[in-house]
């Protein structure tokens, strides 16, 4: 990993061996500047860079790289999420143009949440490539120096070659089924091309130690940089809710218990986090945290602070 | 076969012009298995018109081998000429080619075209099969990635993969890939898991105007 591919703030801090930490940005599903105005002021400085979300529970929402750019221009880094569900090739390829030409380093390459869990649930979806398939493009275009298609990325026969250079990421689900093959799947995006995943926020963490042992075993930390992901605890409500309801998030009992037991169930989840954390560091192959603060942006500078991980570094 | 339904009685009856005299026709191949429109279905279906408010001059009906098939269409040309308005019990490619041969007649679809696909039990069809042009069945332990995953996925399950469930629906829909993986695995075949499918060439697919088969080697 120490040949850097891209000019992204995050590759650089990974490559120097800084433990990083990203955080996460949901856009509005308004043009009201002041919610995102908040949730930058939130996160500036507390995080290395920033995911902006591509209509994530497939609702509408501004645009990842639209957001990417407002974002940028007040000093964040972003890391533009791309999904599947909404775009062919033809229109991937324009976007990550006209993200890379306005600034955009970082991309998370995603298949995307179906249709029916938004709020256009009669959309058509497109997949037509997946998320395997996409990052295996954005390598193409970046180190090929190609179009999905095979042609060179210049504007005619005689020019220059100009081609965008991302640093890409794709999503890991230590916790999803089949659980075995769980390792090979980070093992495929590897060899597609990823330079650094984020996993599914981690609440049995005896599960993912295990997957995190494999994944050393494999040597892919050497080849892919692992961001561990935390979503701090807020209710309990949302413990049960994301445990019965949401797939690929597992809950041990005992969390559910420990929360149970607890008066002030925020701060709890706050030390849970902090705990987490100082977990990840300690463990092989992790390479920073992804906060998944979705809706709560304001308490993650407070988490990162008590997890002794402010300031952030420069990477110049 | 090809897998349909009827449409709602009261989305028949709308399209269905009052004080003409109708023909029913049925279809006996693909339809008439998955019990949508054959020869019992047009009896029942002519039985409710007629039971209708709406009032028609005449209903009767006549089903053939398959109206997507020239050959079984001529079969029933004296009664469509003594009719106004040919209510078709086939399935879009049937309603399509009755239309073709009775040009200066209406030509209307009782039923809804779902798929291709099996019948999985008594009253149960499932999609089995997209008709992308392009088989992978050989890869994929004989399941089809793009049928049964909900996001047409090529390279294995999302993160969405739950006790062998598919989150859009974890009740009812089996993840698709998590089939392929456990069938791979009693093959002995998870190797074929890891290489890295390119991108489907969708050309094969629909993607322009309808496709065409033209096979020199049998024809006249």
């Amino acid at each position: 990993m120490s040949e850097i591919k891209s000019d992204s703030n995050l590759e650089k801090l990974l490559a120097k061996g800084e433990f990083v930490v990203t955080g996460e940005l949901g856009p509005p599903k308004s043009v009201d500047m002041s919610v995102l105005d908040g949730k930058i002021a939130a996160l500036s400085g507390a995080v290395d860079a920033v995911n902006i979300t591509d209509n994530q529970t497939a609702i509408v929402r501004i645009s990842s790289i639209g957001t990417a750019f407002y974002v940028m221009a007040r000093g964040l880094e972003p890391v533009v999420q791309m999904t599947c569900r909404d775009r062919n090739r033809l229109a991937i390829q324009a976007d990550l143009l006209g993200a890379y030409l306005n600034g955009a380093r970082n991309l998370l390459c995603l298949t995307g949440d179906h249709q029916s869990f938004g709020n256009h649930p009669q959309a058509k979806q497109v997949y037509d490539i997946d998320s395997m398939q996409l990052i295996y493009m954005v390598k193409q275009m970046r180190d090929e120096k190609t179009f999905q298609c095979g042609e060179e990325i210049r504007n005619n026969k005689k020019s220059d070659i100009h081609e965008p250079r991302f640093f890409i990421g794709a999503a890991a689900n230590p916790f999803a089924d089949p659980l075995e093959w769980r390792v090979s799947r980070l093992e495929k995006k590897a060899a597609a091309g990823v330079d650094f995943v984020q996993t599914q926020c981690v609440y049995d963490m005896d599960c993912f130690r295990r997957w995190m042992e494999d994944v050393v075993a494999r040597d892919l930390h050497k080849k892919v940089k692992i961001l561990a992901g935390i979503t701090p605890i807020r209710s309990l409500g949302m413990l049960r809710y994301m445990k019965s309801s949401v797939a690929g998030i597992t809950i041990p009992d005992s969390l559910i218990e420990r929360f149970e037991k607890t008066e002030d169930v925020k701060e709890e989840g706050r030390a849970f986090a902090l705990e987490q954390i100082e977990q990840f560091r300690q463990m092989e192959g992790v390479a920073g945290v992804h906060i998944m603060a979705i809706e709560a942006e304001k308490t993650v500078r407070g988490i990162v602070e008590d997890a002794g991980l402010l300031p952030r570094p420069q990477a110049a | 076969m090809i897998v349909a339904e009827q449409k709602p009685i009261t989305d028949i009856l709308d399209m269905l012009p009052e004080g003409k005299r109708i023909l029913v026709v049925g279809c006996d191949t693909c339809v008439t298995v998955c019990l949508a429109g054959g020869e019992k279905e047009v009896k029942v279906l002519s039985a409710a018109l007629r039971m209708a408010k709406k009032q028609f001059d005449e209903i009767s009906g006549v089903s053939i081998e398959r109206q997507c098939d020239g050959e079984f269409i001529d079969e029933i040309r004296e009664q469509v000429a003594a009719a106004d308005v040919v209510l078709s019990m086939a399935c879009g490619a049937g309603v399509q080619m009755m239309s073709d041969f009775f040009p200066d007649k209406p030509v209307l679809p009782a039923l809804n075209t779902l798929f291709m696909g099996s019948n999985e039990g008594a009253g149960y069809w499932m999609e089995r099969c997209l008709g992308c042009g392009d088989c992978v069945l050989d890869l994929t332990a004989g399941i089809c990635p793009r049928t049964r995953c909900s996001k047409g996925l090529m390279n294995g399950p999302c993160g969405g993969s739950e006790n062998g469930k598919c989150e859009v629906d974890p009740e009812n829909l089996d993840c698709g890939w998590n089939l392929i993986y456990q069938r791979l695995k009693s093959l002995n075949r998870l190797d074929a898991m890891m290489p890295i499918r390119p991108p489907q060439d969708w050309s094969k697919s629909h993607d322009g105007g309808p496709r065409k088969l033209i096979r020199e080697d049998v024809q006249l």
